[in-house]
């Protein structure tokens, strides 16, 4: 197929750029990967990372969602328990042929609509890190397209520096092909989920300290807009997949399962979006008040549980033309001073935001550019116009980078070469793996030229 | 590559020292930037507005740059792009008024001011266009000025650089936006700067700073077009469609 220049952007809508296009069957990709031009090749999913990740401009890029060649999965080996997937599938299409079957993803971030490749490329994590990591944990093995063409079986146990070097190494080392992934059995396909409401931010600390332990699954929202005495209030929802007997008698099939999206936005909303101050106040207000102070044991969808945002297609152009960005930074454990130093700058700059997420995560992975580290990690949306943005985040940054923090690429569309350098001290250590197996510098994307990702320190 | 806030990180301005062109790129800065240079045919002068902008985390580079001089034209733009790698703004803010008593009568002084203005302007754009488009992204300031909109019998010279101007980087900007590129038209009535030095102000006019303010918040809306002040629209619009025999008894200075 001829290639075609095409602008993409990312989920937040900004900094569109252009490149070549092109959607091939896997025996075809590395002809393409050979014969690209000085500004290299890039894979892309579904463009579910906020910024410029995925773009790679002036350049090749591999559009990948959709199985390629083969099925989407193959069959789950029940005994080991787990699948291989061709990369560009979903994970909500995996979760529709493998959750009747009794299988769970193990990582499912906060939208199903992620390919199999983005998510080991941004080594993403869910609602459970503090109990099983991020997505990189559970990948057994991967083919791996490298830049002379050639295709390399790695594993935690098979070039174990190029294997963590494409956990979280954005794309930037190579084509994933497939994966086999470990999965999780299940006994139904419904959530039993605890839920508390949590009048400020000590609380929602101190309740999430202490009891996140004895749940697979937690997470926090938290109103932004709340102030004063009830900063940081939050809803707080935590639990498990159901076990069989948690279902009430006659429930039907306990692993029936379909995805669903009611809505979607139209591709035209006027400028400057619907999303505004009093909308946003109106919508969290209502919210906060219909949770319960505190209910147990409820059973819902794990869509519901996991994305409700899916449920609305396109809620991004909500934001309008400017389109928007996700602020997503992790700080150390004891750093909760720092955690509402942030939360109280956000919430006095009145920038509107939906809810925002407050999760913990638990212990980091051996991949050198993989985001989760133990500790607090909070993300929000912020409409990308908004008066005073540059000079709040480029303030925040440097707060989050001296509380030792930092800040996760999946998302970022903001900050800085420095910025990163402070954040990931490993990031030479994985240039060299990188520069190994691409000295030619065959992948290329707008993050790393925005980062300076592909630069040695020594050099600059 | 600029960020979702539209903060570029490397910036070239083509008139190094024009008091307009230094007061967007002072608008542009942010935590961001990493690069300016500064295209001059005074180097020294640039040299100065360059030790104003300079910091430690944002390098300023001076580099000669004659507009008059088609045929350098290129290999500026290519040396600049091999020393930073991409470009995300080009500033084109060279230019001359000239006097009209000079530039109507004057063949020389005509043709100097057609050549900077016009023909030197159109070959740098064609060049850093180039490099945009092959870059993927980017985005061109152009000067233009509402004296190009409809010609005055005051300075006709000017006025019809200026509309040609305009209209090509219209076109220009139509054709390289499917490559990424964005190319924003600046239409700014009477502004005080070094240019109109001496001159009386005419209705309406206006500072650098404030073509600066709207002309980044052009940019980061991915507007073509951007009137300054933004009343000249209006004025214009009307303006375009009187009579020729009025228009030309209109007392516009
Ligand atoms: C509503 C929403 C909620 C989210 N919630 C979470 C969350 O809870 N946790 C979390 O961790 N993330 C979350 N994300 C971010 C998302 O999980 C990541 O950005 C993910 O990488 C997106 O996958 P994608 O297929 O869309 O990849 P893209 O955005 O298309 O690409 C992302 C990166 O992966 C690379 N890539 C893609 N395919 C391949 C491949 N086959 N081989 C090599 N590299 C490849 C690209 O080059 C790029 O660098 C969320 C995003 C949204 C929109
Ligand atoms: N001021 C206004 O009222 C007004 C209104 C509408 C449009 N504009 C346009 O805005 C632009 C900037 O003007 P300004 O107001 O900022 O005036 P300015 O300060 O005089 O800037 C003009 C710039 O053009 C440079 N220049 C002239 N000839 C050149 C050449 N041959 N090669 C390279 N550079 C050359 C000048 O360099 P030197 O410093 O060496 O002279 C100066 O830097 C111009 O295109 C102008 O036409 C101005």
């Amino acid at each position: 197929m001829a290639a075609v220049r095409e602008r993409l952007h990312g989920w937040g809508r900004t900094a569109a750029t252009a490149a070549e296009v092109r959607e091939l069957a896997a025996a075809e990709l590395p002809e393409a990967v050979r014969t690209a031009g000085p500004r290299g090749a890039l894979a892309r999913g579904l463009g579910r990372s906020y910024g410029d990740a995925a773009q790679n401009s002036g350049g090749t890029v591999l559009r990948l969602h959709g199985p390629v060649g083969d099925a989407a999965a193959g069959p789950v080996d029940p005994v080991a328990g787990c699948v291989t997937v061709a990369a560009g599938t979903s994970l909500g299409d995996l979760l529709v042929a493998i959750v009747p079957q009794g299988w769970f993803v193990q990582v499912l971030p906060g939208t199903r609509h992620v390919t199999v490749g983005g998510a080991i490329a941004s080594d993403i994590h869910g609602k459970n890190h503090h109990v099983e990591g991020s997505i990189g944990n559970h990948v057994l093995s991967m083919r791996l397209l490298l830049a002379d063409g050639s295709v390399e079986d790695i594993a935690p146990d098979r070039r174990p520096e190029l294997f963590w070097a494409t956990i979280g190494g954005m794309g930037l080392t190579g084509v994933v092909l497939d994966a086999t992934l470990r999965l999780l059995p299940i006994e139904t396909s419904r959530m039993a989920v605890d839920t508390d409401r949590l009048p400020d931010l000590d609380a929602v600390f101190a309740a999430m300290t202490e009891g996140d332990d004895r749940y697979r699954y937690s997470v926090a929202w938290i109103d932004l807009l709340a102030k004063g005495a009830h900063l940081g209030r939050s809803v707080l929802t935590r639990g498990d997949h159901a076990r069989l007997e948690q279902l009430p008698p006659g429930s039907g099939d306990p692993l029936a399962y379909r995805s669903r999206q009611l809505v979607a936005v139209p591709p035209i909303v006027p400028t400057p979006g619907l999303l505004n101050h009093a909308t946003i106040a109106a919508f969290n207000e209502l919210w906060f008040r219909k949770a319960p102070r505190h209910r147990e044991g409820e059973l819902v969808g794990t869509g519901t549980f996991f994305c409700p945002l899916d449920l609305v297609g396109h809620w991004n152009r909500l934001y309008g033309r400017q389109g928007m960005l996700q602020y997503q930074f992790v700080v150390p454990f004891g750093q909760e001073a720092t955690m509402r130093r942030v939360i109280e700058r956000l919430v006095a700059s009145g920038t509107a935001s939906f809810l925002a997420v407050l999760k913990r995560f638990g212990v980091a992975n051996l991949a050198p550019l993989s985001f989760p580290s133990p500790g607090w990690t909070l993300a929000l949306d912020i409409p990308a116009g908004s008066h005073g943005l540059g000079e709040m985040l480029h303030e925040l940054d440097q707060v989050v980078l001296d509380a030792g923090g930092r800040h996760y690429f999946a998302k970022d569309a903001h900050t800085t070469p420095a910025a990163i350098r402070r954040g990931y001290p490993r990031l030479d250590e994985w240039r060299a793996v990188r520069d190994g197996v691409d000295p030619g510098r065959v992948w290329q994307s707008d993050l790393a030229r925005r980062l300076d990702l592909l630069e040695r320190s020594s050099e600059m | 590559m600029d960020n979702a806030l539209g903060q570029p990180q490397t910036i070239v301005l083509l008139g190094g020292t024009s008091d307009i062109g230094l007061a967007i790129v002072r608008e542009l800065l942010s935590p961001a930037t990493r690069a300016i240079v500064l295209a001059c045919r005074d180097t020294s002068k640039g040299e100065r507005a360059a030790g104003e902008l300079r910091s430690d985390s944002v390098v300023v580079e001076v580099v000669p740059f004659d507009a008059a001089d088609p045929s350098s034209h290129a290999a500026l733009v290519e040396g600049i792009g091999g020393r930073y790698g991409d470009i995300d703004v080009v500033i084109l803010a060279a230019g001359l008024l000239g006097n009209a008593d000079v530039t109507t009568v004057d063949v020389a002084a005509a043709t100097e001011l057609a050549t900077v203005n016009f023909t030197g302007s159109v070959s740098v754009t064609v060049a850093a266009a180039n490099l945009l488009r092959a870059q993927g992204h980017g985005a061109i300031v152009i000067l233009s000025s509402v004296a190009g909109e409809r010609v005055r019998a005051a300075n006709p010279v000017y006025g019809g650089t200026k509309a040609g101007l305009d209209g090509f980087a219209q076109g220009l900007g139509d054709l390289v936006a499917a490559d990424g590129v964005h190319v924003l038209v600046v239409r700014p009535g009477f502004v005080r700067s070094a240019m109109t030095a001496g001159l009386k102000p005419a209705p309406l006019s206006t500072t650098p700073e404030h073509v600066a303010r709207l002309t980044v918040k052009g940019l980061r809306a991915g507007r073509r077009t951007v009137w300054a002040p933004g009343a000249l629209r209006y004025v214009f619009s009307a303006l375009r469609h009187v009579p020729a025999p009025i228009w030309r008894r209109l007392p516009l200075g």
